[in-house]
């Protein structure tokens, strides 16, 4: 029994991080309808500006909180410059062009992103500071569920609730969803469509560097490629929730989550993605619009 | 008088088709003009052009701003224009299905507001005071319009009248000087026309806001314009009162054939 508490308390933090960058995919895709597949770099990118903040501040003897406010703070702005640009300079002049133009133009920055990252830092496997304290509170359960974990389920909560307020009630969030029913109707109401795209781009790469910063300090190493692997299950996980929904991209990643991690308990990690991704397909052959997905008749 | 919005020589070219053709059309301030003609004459393409949705191939456009700035507007993004005065409405409606009543009024009042991301996440006061502001506003534009028992309700599942009047409320919430209606009254019963056409009539009278309106519905076109411009073939072949459009003879024939010029 214990050990089933153990696995399930490690798939919900492994769904909570997949959850967490599932959400940049999905809500870029409710509004652009792009698989922005360059996701999953600006994830390591978080990582990685996280681990040289940190190494810098280091030296100079900051204390361990404030390295880790600093970090975030320093790798959410990092991250989300680069989702920006990223969509300045890939998707935005392909607006109008064939569905298939911009998803070329993703997979093309996905690559450059990641040689830009191997050539500026290494292709090694870079140490990463346990940036997350130990709580003593936590020890007696700590063979079952680490403080690690347990801030980064805390983390994502946060994040996704405030993510579920920013959408649901702000000025910025009813522009979101009205840009992403109708992108014509949008602009004649006044919205300013390009900053509301923009501005998804820059909420899912913060949301992405956050995540980034909180598997790269649980796991400890990072190289240039952590993005890649990282980005195509999160994606398989917006894919499950049914794309384009915001409930189904967390859904998605729970799920994923805990599947990963019951089957590496009780069969075999070599079967993690066997098993992941065999979900996927069972998944879309029933649904094929995902869990939470509504299937929609394709716009004219 | 002060004409608010003015096109000269405007025209839209779709391959080989011209759409419009070199059209000088004007609204005056306070007035309501109606824009007529057979089905193909380039009514909403003229409604399309002018708001930006798909620039004009030739000609000028100019709005003037309450400030009476008079400002070129053809090449400008449909956002920018809306937030200069001018809003409009759809033939087939076109609400944001998936949101609240108050969520699509809501979404109206966007350009009129200033508070941004960043205020939303730490919820300043200037942030929190025109979130409340904008809300308070909403209820007062749904129940003006009648709309108040949906306030909550998806705008998908409103009735038919009720989506049509959604529609002209949400653009009065974007506040214009301007307001443009295509075809306001179509698929409206007998009872309902009636009271578009009083709210029509107090939208120009109590907000200030002139109308230009393509309706075929000629009883309520005759009954409420100040001034009928008719279009044919993307051209211009009237524009007069009610009563002089009546008797033209270039409209007699647009519409009937020349058999029925008496």
């Amino acid at each position: 029994m214990e050990y089933f508490v153990q696995l399930f308390l490690g798939g919900l933090t492994r769904g909570s991080i997949y959850a967490l960058i599932a959400l940049g995919y999905t809500m870029v895709y409710g509004i652009v309808e792009l698989i922005n597949f360059a996701h999953g770099e600006i994830y390591m990118i978080g990582a990685f500006t996280a681990l040289i903040i940190a190494s810098v501040l280091g030296l100079y003897g900051f204390s361990e909180i404030s390295i880790i406010i600093l970090a975030s703070i320093i790798a959410i702005i990092y991250s989300s410059a680069y989702g920006y640009t990223v969509e300045k300079i890939a998707y935005k002049p392909l607006r109008h062009a064939p569905r298939l133009s911009p998803l070329i133009s993703a997979i093309g920055m996905s690559i450059f992103l990641q040689n830009y990252v191997l050539l500026a830092q290494t292709s090694d496997f870079l140490p990463f500071p346990s940036l997350i304290p130990e709580f003593e509170f936590m020890n007696p359960y700590s063979h079952i569920f680490s403080s690690a974990e347990l801030v980064i389920f805390c983390t994502t909560a946060v994040a996704m609730t405030l993510l579920t307020i920013i959408i649901k009630f702000t000025k910025v969030g009813i522009a979101m969803r009205a840009t992403a029913q109708d992108r014509t109707m949008a602009m004649l109401s006044g919205v300013n469509v390009n900053k509301i795209i923009s501005t998804t781009f820059v909420i899912g790469s913060s949301l992405a560097a956050v995540g980034g910063l909180l598997i790269a300090s649980h796991i400890g190493q990072i190289n240039f490629y952590i993005g890649f692997i990282v980005g195509i299950k999160a994606f398989t996980a917006a894919v499950l929730g049914g794309i384009g929904s915001i409930p189904g991209a967390v859904l998605g990643g729970f799920i994923l989550g805990w599947t990963e991690s019951f089957a590496t308990g009780y069969i075999s990690s070599d079967y993690e993605d066997v098993f992941a991704f065999a979900l996927l397909v069972l998944i879309l052959i029933f649904r094929p619009a995902g869990i939470m997905g509504k299937s929609r008749v394709q716009k004219v | 008088m002060n004409k608010i919005l003015e096109t000269i020589n405007l025209t839209m070219d779709f391959g080989g088709l011209r759409a419009i053709d070199g059209l000088d059309l004007h609204v005056n301030e306070g007035e309501i003009v109606a824009l007529i003609g057979p089905n193909g004459a380039g009514k909403t393409t003229f409604f399309n052009c002018i708001t930006g949705i798909s620039p004009p191939t030739k000609g000028e456009i100019f709005l003037t701003t309450r400030r009476k700035d008079r400002d070129k507007i053809d090449g400008l993004k449909p956002n920018y224009i809306t937030k200069k005065g001018m809003a409009r409405t759809f033939q087939n409606i076109r609400l944001f299905p998936n949101m609240t009543a108050l969520e699509n009024i809501m979404v109206g009042q966007h350009c009129r507001t200033s508070s941004r991301l960043i205020g939303a996440i730490f919820r300043n006061a200037f942030t929190v005071n025109e979130e409340k502001l904008v809300v308070e506003n909403s209820f007062h534009i749904l129940n003006r319009f009648g709309l108040g028992p949906y306030t909550n309700e998806y705008a998908k599942n409103l009735p038919y009248g009720a989506q049509k009047r959604l529609e002209i409320a949400r653009a009065m919430a974007t506040r214009p000087f301007l307001l443009l209606l295509d075809e306001p009254a179509a698929g409206l019963n007998n009872r309902e026309t009636a009271e578009l056409n009083v709210m029509i009539k107090s939208i120009r009278d109590e907000d200030k806001v002139s109308i230009l309106l393509i309706e075929h519905d000629m009883k309520l076109v005759m009954s409420i314009s100040d001034r009928i411009v008719v279009l044919n073939y993307g051209r211009k072949i009237a524009d007069a009162s009610p009563e002089d459009i009546k008797s033209d003879p270039a409209v007699i024939t647009a519409y009937l054939g020349e058999e029925f010029v008496a």
